[in-house]
C-alpha cells in the first residue's frame, strides 16, 4: 500500500540521515557556538588549512549550555563559545567546562580578560555605545548616567532590558552605584524611551534615521556593518544618520562586554582543542576577528578595522568583567521590577 | 444483518444519539493494541514528565515571588488576551470562508477553495518580520503617505504600532486561521444533506440552517482546529519577542536564559500547561452530551447556491482578504527580498538545507500520523479512561516552547544516550558516542512527539464520524481488531489521515526551536539556517531560504485540498 511505503521510506531517509553524522575517528575538534558560524567561519578554515584538523560547528543561542549539562560525560563538545559574560558564568556554574593551562593564551589574553583559573578566555570585546543623530544631537560626550536625565525625555531607542547586553550593562550601573541607584536611573532611562523597547540593534538605527528617537543604546559592530554594507545601501544611509559615542560611567569608562571560549569538561579531542583555543588567540585569527567582523582584538596591538578606527579610541571601563556576571541577575529581575520593556506609557 | 445491509441502511444516515454505554468492542480482542497505544503515550508523555522532574527538582529560588510581584500578573493578562483575539479570528474567519466555500457558488471558489489553507505554510515568525518591515518607517506604507501628505519624519504624523498585543493577535490570527478552516471544511463537506435539505424544507433560511444545524454539527471539529491554533499561538516566541509582546513564553525564556533559572522556568511551563488542560476541560465538559456518527454512504454532495452578482462580490472579498493578510503580503515582501538580493541569498547549502527540512518532516510526519492512528483506533476501540487521559497529555505537549519541550526530550533521550555508551565502554571497549542525541533521530523523535497533538486532532475527527456501528458489526462478523482498523476504518479516514500527514509535514518544515537544540554538528535546515541570519540581522540573506519554507509547505496543502474534494 501506497501509505505504508511512503512511511518507510520516510524511516529509511532518516536513519541514512542520522547515520550520514561525522564520525570521531579522524583529528576534529567540535565546537558548540552561540556565535553564527558565518561570523566564525572563516576563522575556522584558516584553522583547518594551517593544522588540517577538521572543525565541526553546533549553533546554537539559546540552550547549548544545558545541551552540554544533559550531554554528561558523553558530551561530544571540545570547545565553547560564547557571547555575554553572564552567559561565560552560567557554563562555569553549570560545571561545562574545565580550566587550561597555556602560555600562549596567557601571554596573548590581558589577564582583566580571562579567569584566574583559565576557565574562559575573552576573544574579542564590543562596547555598549550612544549611537547619536548627527542632525539633532549636538553633544560629543556622553555619561551612562545622564540617559535618565529627563531632557532625553521621549528620544532615547533600546532593545529589549531583557537583553544580554543591556543586563550587562545594568549589572555594571549596579557594581558602580548599588541598586537603589540603579532602579532610579532604569526608571529615568524607561521614562525617556521614545518606544517600546524591541527589534534588534539595527532597529534602533533605523529608529534614528526615522526621528522617531535621538540617541539609541547599541554595540558598535553592527553600526561598523551597515556602514559598510555594499549589497543594501539602505542601510548604509540608515546607519550614516548617526555617529557612535563612547559613553562613559561618571566614576570610570566605557562598559565593554565580550565573545569568549572555553574548554568543555569531557571534551572527547583535548589535544585539538587547546590548539584551536590558542589559534583563536593568535595574531592572524585576532586579525580575522577585526577585520572582518568589527570587532575589538582581545590581544594588544593588533590593527583595528578601518570603520572601527574611524571612530577613536576609549578607555574600558575598569570595572571587573566577574563583577558584573555576578550581578546579572539582579538587573534582570530590576528591568523586571520597573516592568522596563513595557515602554515609556506605563 | 448483514454488514452491506447495515451499512446501507437509510437511518443510519441521520445523527443520532449514542446509546447508553456500547459493548466493550475488544471485549475477545487482543492486548496488542492498547499495550501498543500505551508504550507510545509513555514515550509522548516522557518530555512533560522530565518538564515535571526540571520543575520540581531544580532549584528554582525566589521565582515566584519575584516574577507574582512584577511580570507575571501582566504577562498572564497578555497571554489570555491574545488568545481570546487569536479565537476570535480564526474561529470567525475559519469558519466563515469554509461555510461560504461548502454551501454557495461564486466566481473563483474553486481556487479560494484550496488558497484559503496557504497561510499554514507560512511561519508565525516570518509573518511577523514582514509586517515590522512592511509596518515600518522605512517600508512602503509609510514611505508612501509621507511623499503624499509631505510629512519630513515620524514626528510629522502619527501611525498605529504593530508591535503591540493588537498587531500580535492580527498576525498570528490570520496566520493561523487556516487550522480551523480545514477542520470546518471537512466538516461542513462531510455534513449529511439530508439534514440540510430537511432544515431548507421546513423554511429555514440558508442563515438559520447554519446556526441551527451545520454549525453545531461542526462544534467538535471547530474546537479541534481552534484548540491548534491556539496551542500553536501559546507556544510561539518568534513572533511574540520580535513584536516585542510579553506573553508567558516570553517569561519562561527570560527566566530561563537570562536569570539560568531552568526550574523556575520549567515551573511556569507546568503552570501553563494546567491552564490548556483546564480549558481543553472546559470544551470537552459543555459538549459532553454530543455525539453524532454518519455512515460511509451518506456524504451525497451538495447542491450549492448560486450567489448573486453584489453577494458573490462580498464572498470574493470575504475568501481575497484573509489569504492576501496570512499569506499573500508576506509572500510578497520574501519574494521581492529574494530577488533584490539573490547574489547574497544563494548559496550551495540551500540544497543540503532544503534536503534536510524536507527529509525530516517527511520522516517526522510518518512518525506522527502512525503514532496518532493507533492512539485514536486505541482510543476508539476500548473505553480505558487511563488511555484517554494520557493520550490527551501527550497531546498538549504541543502548547509548550518548543525549546522547553525539546529539553524534555533532550534529557531522557541524553540519559539514555550516556547509559549505552557507558554499557558498552564498559562491555565492548567501544564508545560509541550520543547514539540518538548525537544524530537526526532526536529530531524526526521529537516531530514525532510535538506534532502528535496534529495528527492525534485530525485522524480523531475523521474517526468521531465513525459510528461504533461499524465496529461491532465487523466484529461480530470475525474480524480481528487490524482488519477493522484495515478494511473499515481506514479507507472511510483516509482523508483525515492525509490531513493529518500535511499538516505534520507543513509545521515540521516551519519547526524551529526543538530542531535549534537537537540537532547534530554541521547540520541545519531552512528553517534554523533562516533562524541563524536573522539573528545577526541579516534579513535579506534570508529572504530565499524563507521563502522555500513557504513554497515547499505549498505543496501538500494543495495536494490536500484535492484529497479533500475527492473525499
Amino acid at each position: 500500500m501506497k501509505a505504508s511505503r511512503f512511511a518507510v521510506g520516510a524511516l529509511m531517509m532518516a536513519v541514512a540521515m542520522a547515520t550520514s553524522a561525522p564520525a570521531s575517528q579522524a583529528e576534529e575538534v567540535n565546537v558548540y557556538s552561540y556565535r553564527q558560524p558565518f561570523l566564525i567561519q572563516p576563522i575556522l578554515d584558516a584553522f583547518t588549512k594551517e593544522t588540517g584538523i577538521k572543525v565541526n560547528v553546533l549553533f546554537d543561542d539559546k540552550a547549548l549550555i544545558e545541551r552540554m549539562v544533559q550531554e554528561g560525560a558523553s558530551s561530544p563538545a571540545d570547545v565553547l563559545l560564547t557571547v555575554d559574560i553572564g552567559r561565560v558564568q552560567a557554563a562555569v556554574d553549570s560545571g561545562v567546562v574545565q580550566p587550561v593551562e597555556s602560555d600562549v593564551l596567557k601571554a596573548n589574553i590581558p589577564e582583566a580578560f580571562r579567569s584566574p583559573k583559565g576557565e574562559w578566555f575573552a576573544l574579542t570585546t564590543r562596547a555598549r555605545v550612544v549611537y547619536a543623530s548627527k542632525d539633532r544631537v549636538k553633544q560629543d560626550a556622553f555619561t551612562y548616567e545622564e540617559l535618565a536625565d529627563p531632557k532625553w525625555k521621549g528620544k532615547i531607542c533600546i532593545r529589549s532590558g531583557q537583553h544580554v547586553y543591556n543586563t550587562a550593562l545594568i549589572a555594571a550601573m549596579i557594581a558602580h552605584h548599588g541598586e537603589e541607584k540603579t532602579r532610579t536611573w532604569l526608571e529615568g532611562l524607561k521614562a525617556n524611551l521614545a518606544r517600546k523597547p524591541a527589534g534588534g540593534d539595527r532597529e534602533q538605527v533605523k529608529g534614528i534615521y526615522a526621528g522617531e528617537c535621538d540617541i539609541a543604546l547599541g554595540n558598535t559592530y553592527y553600526m561598523a556593518k551597515m556602514l559598510t554594507n555594499e549589497k543594501q545601501p539602505e542601510q548604509k544611509e540608515w546607519a550614516e544618520s548617526s555617529r557612535i559615542i563612547f559613553p562613559t560611567f561618571e566614576n570610570g569608562g566605557t562598559h565593554v562586554n565580550i565573545s569568549a571560549m572555553a574548554l568543555a569538561k569531557n571534551a572527547p579531542n583535548r589535544d585539538a582543542a587547546i590548539k584551536l583555543m590558542e589559534f583563536l588567540a593568535s595574531d592572524k585569527a585576532q586579525e580575522l576577528y577585526a577585520q572582518a567582523n568589527d570587532e575589538y582584538p582581545i590581544k594588544p596591538g593588533i590593527e583595528l578595522a578601518p570603520v572601527v578606527a574611524s571612530w577613536g579610541s576609549f578607555t574600558p571601563d575598569a570595572l571587573s568583567l566577574d563583577e558584573i556576571a555576578q550581578l546579572r541577575d539582579e538587573a534582570s529581575k530590576l528591568v523586571d521590577e520597573v516592568n522596563f520593556d513595557a515602554g515609556p506609557q506605563s | 444483518m448483514a454488514l452491506e445491509e447495515r451499512l446501507r441502511s437509510p437511518k443510519s444516515i441521520f445523527p443520532r444519539l449514542r446509546a447508553t454505554a456500547a459493548s466493550p468492542r475488544l471485549s475477545r480482542g487482543s492486548v496488542a493494541w492498547p499495550l501498543a497505544a500505551g508504550a507510545i503515550c509513555v514515550i509522548a508523555v516522557m518530555p512533560l514528565v522530565s518538564l515535571g522532574w526540571i520543575a520540581l527538582t531544580y532549584p528554582s529560588a525566589s521565582t515566584w515571588s519575584h516574577l507574582l510581584s512584577t511580570v507575571l500578573p501582566d504577562a498572564m493578562r497578555t497571554t489570555l488576551l491574545l488568545l481570546a483575539g487569536v479565537l476570535a479570528i480564526v474561529t470567525i474567519v475559519g469558519t466563515a470562508t469554509a461555510w461560504l466555500v461548502t454551501i454557495y457558488d461564486f466566481p473563483g471558489r474553486r481556487l479560494f477553495s484550496w488558497l484559503l489553507a496557504v497561510p499554514l505554510a507560512m511561519p508565525t515568525y516570518l509573518s511577523a518580520f514582514a509586517y515590522i518591515e512592511i509596518w515600518d518607517y522605512a517600508g512602503p506604507i509609510q514611505s508612501a503617505l509621507r511623499s503624499l501628505f509631505g510629512w519630513q519624519s515620524a514626528r510629522d504624523y502619527w501611525f498605529p504600532d504593530i508591535r503591540t498585543l493588537g498587531g500580535a493577535i492580527f498576525l498570528i490570527g490570520f496566520a493561523l486561521y487556516p487550522y480551523v478552516y480545514l477542520t470546518a471544511r471537512a466538516s461542513f463537506v462531510r455534513t449529511p444533506s439530508g439534514l440540510l435539505d430537511a432544515s431548507r424544507a421546513l423554511g429555514h433560511s440558508p442563515r438559520a440552517t447554519f446556526w441551527h444545524v451545520a454549525l453545531p454539527i461542526a462544534r467538535p471539529a471547530l474546537a479541534a482546529g481552534a484548540a491548534l491554533a491556539l496551542m500553536e499561538c501559546l507556544n510561539d516566541i518568534g513572533a511574540v519577542s520580535a513584536l516585542g509582546v510579553r506573553t508567558l513564553t516570553v517569561t519562561i525564556y527570560n527566566t530561563w536564559l537570562e536569570r539560568s533559572n531552568l526550574g523556575g522556568a520549567a515551573q511556569i511551563a507546568c503552570l501553563m500547561l494546567a491552564m490548556v488542560l483546564i480549558l481543553l476541560g472546559i470544551e470537552r465538559w459543555s459538549r459532553r452530551q454530543q455525539r453524532y456518527y454518519q455512515s460511509a454512504r451518506s456524504a451525497r454532495s451538495i447542491a450549492r447556491t448560486r450567489l448573486a452578482p453584489r453577494h458573490a462580490a462580498l464572498a470574493i472579498v470575504i475568501c481575497a482578504l484573509p489569504i492576501a493578510i496570512g499569506f499573500g503580503t508576506p509572500a510578497f515582501v520574501f519574494t521581492k527580498a529574494a530577488l533584490t538580493h539573490w547574489d547574497a541569498a544563494a548559496s550551495g547549502s540551500f540544497w543540503i538545507h532544503l534536503r534536510n527540512s524536507i527529509g525530516l518532516s517527511t520522516a517526522g510526519a510518518a512518525l506522527a500520523v502512525l503514532a496518532g492512528l493507533m492512539l485514536v483506533y486505541a482510543r476508539h476501540s476500548t473505553r480505558s479512561l487511563m488511555l484517554a487521559a494520557m493520550t490527551r497529555l501527550a497531546s498538549i505537549g504541543y502548547a509548550v516552547p518548543g525549546t522547553v519541550l525539546g529539553l524534555g526530550i533532550l534529557v531522557p533521550l541524553a540519559a539514555l544516550d550516556n547509559l549505552i555508551d557507558g554499557w558498552m565502554r564498559s562491555v565492548a571497549g567501544i564508545a560509541t558516542g550520543l547514539v540518538l542525541t548525537g544524530s537526526a533521530a532526536a529530531i524526526v523523535l521529537a516531530y514525532g512527539i510535538r506534532f502528535l497533538a496534529l495528527s492525534q486532532g485530525t485522524i480523531e475527527a475523521g474517526f468521531s464520524r465513525q459510528s461504533p456501528n461499524l465496529d461491532d458489526a465487523a466484529r461480530n462478523l470475525g474480524r480481528r481488531p487490524h482488519q477493522v482498523l484495515w478494511e473499515i476504518h481506514l479507507p472511510l479516514v483516509k482523508p483525515a489521515i492525509g490531513a493529518a500527514a500535511v499538516l505534520v509535514f507543513v509545521d515540521g518544515m516551519k519547526e524551529l526551536p526543538a530542531t535549534l537544540l537537537l540537532r547534530p554538528f554541521n547540520f541545519d535546515t531552512l528553517a534554523t539556517h533562516v533562524y541563524t541570519l536573522t539573528t545577526f540581522d541579516m534579513f535579506e540573506e534570508a529572504a530565499l531560504p524563507a521563502l522555500a519554507i513557504v513554497v515547499v509547505g505549498c505543496i501538500p496543502v494543495i495536494m490536500l485540498q484535492r484529497l479533500i474534494k475527492k473525499k
